[in-house]
């Protein structure tokens, strides 16, 4: 019986079919191909209209600008594979700063503890959203609105109740302040040009997630969750720990720049924070993620955060009007999602 | 002729009753049944699977084909019967579960990832990983390799392993779930309606691997309404209505016509002429209803065989 079925066309041999793809047509391919042309145009453009902005001095801040964001971006593309997004990133951050500066000012403690206890919190937050995002099914968009509120109110009212005002106090005088400043906010001089600290820990996230990404199972999973949950969970796929997982992520991507924001001055404003998850969202999206799961990668998160720096800074360089960044990043935003559809559908069809 | 179909040959030609020729079954249900809430779903419900068999489950929609191969896979618990894997009682909690007992689903929605590379889809879950600790990564050149050659088995070649899965055709796609499958070991491979949703001719396809499957020494339960597709490839039978069991034979008990006239419901056919002619009816339905309750009582009385 099995000689009666007939061949289909389509499987019939045919290696030649393997070359018709260049390589050219398969980086065209990649999800972070939009944005890498959007911040190259960027960059001529601002070099073009500014003299200072090619100075190493200037680009170590456009840098800088870009880790503060890139950091969070990280965490934020890793789980927008993932299917999710999180709103309450942007307070997130802040929250992990208070904890740590408020904890260990009121009980007088090593500045360390309260790091440690911070990092315990960002997890926990993280924890917490994916958990209940699990356990109810419901989106993530209600699940860390929720969240996003509920810190925002904590945030200031915790920070007034204990520190009697609408900063956190100065922690500058406790042990082991300096050595975590040094950790979290210094700087290092790579021929004689200072670039902050944040540089490296945002490079070092952006190699760890990608090798997460596409060389472990983890990744594998994060792939097949964003794409189809339920045919990752019926091939045997963790779907709860995974999705836990990468909030939990996020929760850390919070705690270190929750850290560097905390120890680069000495104290945080408890209202801070607000709107900074948009960002993160956008340097994701910009970087060619898809909202709606299962396409992305994290060194287009990492682009994405750079084109945020460049249009950034780049628009003091230029001397002009700080009004007009808002304007600019929407209509970054909206020419990188055109370009990666335009090229994504493109590429597939060759 | 290879090897393996002599085995089975002789196989046959050996057991008496083919329902229960061997002291233990790959994998059996005993009055199977289970309820969410107060709807019963499906009760008492009796299988078998044994190697390089194939067991066909027929049924309408909602007859509780659906949950049936839910409680095999481990998505759902049932609530009475014994469910046995080589003689062992067991009760899934999970697909992982089920999985590691060597059951494998092909899903009806084939459970693959449309935006994930051919590769990445075939390992999902059971990744190859060498390394240490937390530097374990994925062997991504063995895996594509492996992903190659098992489709090349399975008669399919594909262009690239690296092209997103969404860009095969049903029945590709359905051949790289079933060669999944094979390849991870499975004992048992459970098939849901893989032929639904294709053509007649991917249809053919699809019932090659379901044969080649077999002739692995796989169980093969394979779930569908289309007596048509069963019966060629089915060795056993097993109807289900309203969530119970109308009837359970070996193909040489059964002929397709019988089968047919079995699922088609010979008796409700004839009901649904008689309401149609008193509500008035359109005519030309009513009449196309009445010929096929005359086609299927003449199918059932005769019980001539037209294919095999």
């Amino acid at each position: 019986m099995a000689n009666t079925a007939t061949l289909p066309p389509a499987t019939s041999p045919g290696d030649e079919r393997v070359g018709r793809r260049n390589p050219f047509q398969k980086f065209l391919a990649r999800p972070e191909v939009g944005a890498l042309v959007g911040a190259v145009v960027l960059f001529i453009f601002f070099a073009s209209v500014s003299q200072t902005f090619t100075q190493p001095n200037a680009l170590a801040t456009v840098l800088y600008g870009s880790s503060t964001i890139g950091i969070m971006a990280v965490g934020v593309s890793l789980l927008m594979i993932g299917g999710e997004f999180d709103l309450s990133t942007g307070v997130a951050v802040i929250s992990s700063a208070l904890t740590a500066s408020l904890f260990s000012w009121n009980f007088s403690l090593n500045a360390w503890v309260g790091v440690a206890l911070a990092l315990v919190v960002s997890l926990g937050i993280g924890f917490i959203n994916g958990w209940i995002l699990v356990k109810t099914r419901l989106p993530s968009f209600i699940v860390t609105l929720a969240t996003f509120l509920m810190l925002t109110g904590l945030n200031l009212a915790l920070t007034r109740l204990i520190g009697g005002s609408v900063s956190s106090p100065s922690i500058s005088k406790l042990d082991g302040f300096e050595s975590a400043r040094a950790v979290f906010a210094s700087s290092v001089s790579i021929g004689g040009v200072e670039v902050k600290i944040t540089v490296f820990f945002w490079i070092v996230l952006v190699l760890i997630a990608s090798w997460v990404l596409l060389r472990t199972k983890v990744g594998n999973w994060i792939f097949a969750v964003g794409g189809d949950a339920n045919a990752a969970r019926a091939v045997g796929v963790p779907v709860t720990k995974t999705k836990i997982g990468l909030f939990m992520a996020v929760g850390f991507c919070g705690w270190i720049l929750g850290m560097h924001n905390l120890f680069a001055f000495d104290a945080v404003q408890s209202g801070e924070g607000v709107g900074n998850e948009f960002l993160y969202i956008i340097a994701a999206v910009i970087g060619g993620c898809l909202l709606t799961g299962g396409y992305g990668s994290a060194v287009g998160g990492a682009i994405g955060a750079f084109i945020f720096g460049m249009a950034n800074k780049g628009i003091v360089y230029a001397q002009w009007n700080p009004d007009w960044f808002k304007f600019f990043l929407g209509l970054m935003l909206l020419l990188a999602t055109i370009v990666n559809l335009i090229v994504k559908r493109r590429a597939e069809l060759k | 002729m290879n090897a393996q179909q002599i085995d089975q040959q002789t196989l046959l030609k050996d057991e008496k009753d083919p329902l229960t020729h061997t002291p233990v079954h790959l994998l059996s249900l005993d009055g199977i049944g289970k309820h969410y809430g107060n709807i019963i779903a499906l009760r008492d419900v009796t299988m078998a699977v044994d190697n390089g068999r194939v067991t066909c489950v027929l049924g309408d929609n909602g007859a509780g084909k659906s949950t049936l191969i839910k409680i095999i896979a481990g998505l759902h618990q049932h609530d009475e019967g014994t469910l046995q894997v080589m003689g062992d009682e067991r009760k899934f909690n999970s697909p992982r579960d089920a999985l590691d007992a060597g059951i494998a689903t092909v899903y009806q929605d084939l459970a693959v990832v449309p935006l994930m590379p051919i590769w990445r889809n075939f390992f999902l879950g059971s990744e190859l990983t060498s390394g240490f600790g937390p530097f374990k990564s994925m062997d991504v050149q063995k895996m594509k390799d492996i992903t190659k050659k098992e489709l090349a088995d399975m008669g399919i070649d594909l262009r690239d392993v690296e092209q997103p899965i969404g860009q095969l055709s049903g029945g590709e796609r359905q051949c790289v779930a079933i060669a999944r499958a094979v390849y991870f070991g499975a004992k048992v491979l459970i098939l849901d309606e893989p032929t639904a949703a294709l053509g007649v001719k991917q249809s053919g396809v699809v019932l090659r691997y379901i044969l080649q499957a077999r002739d692995r020494g796989l169980g093969v339960i394979f779930i569908t309404h289309n007596p048509h597709h069963a019966f060629p490839v089915g060795d056993r039978f097993l109807l289900l209505k309203r969530g119970k069991s109308i009837g359970y034979y070996d193909k040489k008990d059964i002929t397709l016509d019988e089968l047919t006239a079995q699922m088609a419901g010979g008796a409700e056919l004839a009901e649904l002429a008689h309401e149609l002619e008193q509500l008035g009816g359109h005519s030309e339905a009513l009449e196309e209803v009445k010929a096929e309750v005359a086609d299927v009582a003449e199918a059932a009385t005769e019980a001539t065989t037209k294919r095999h």
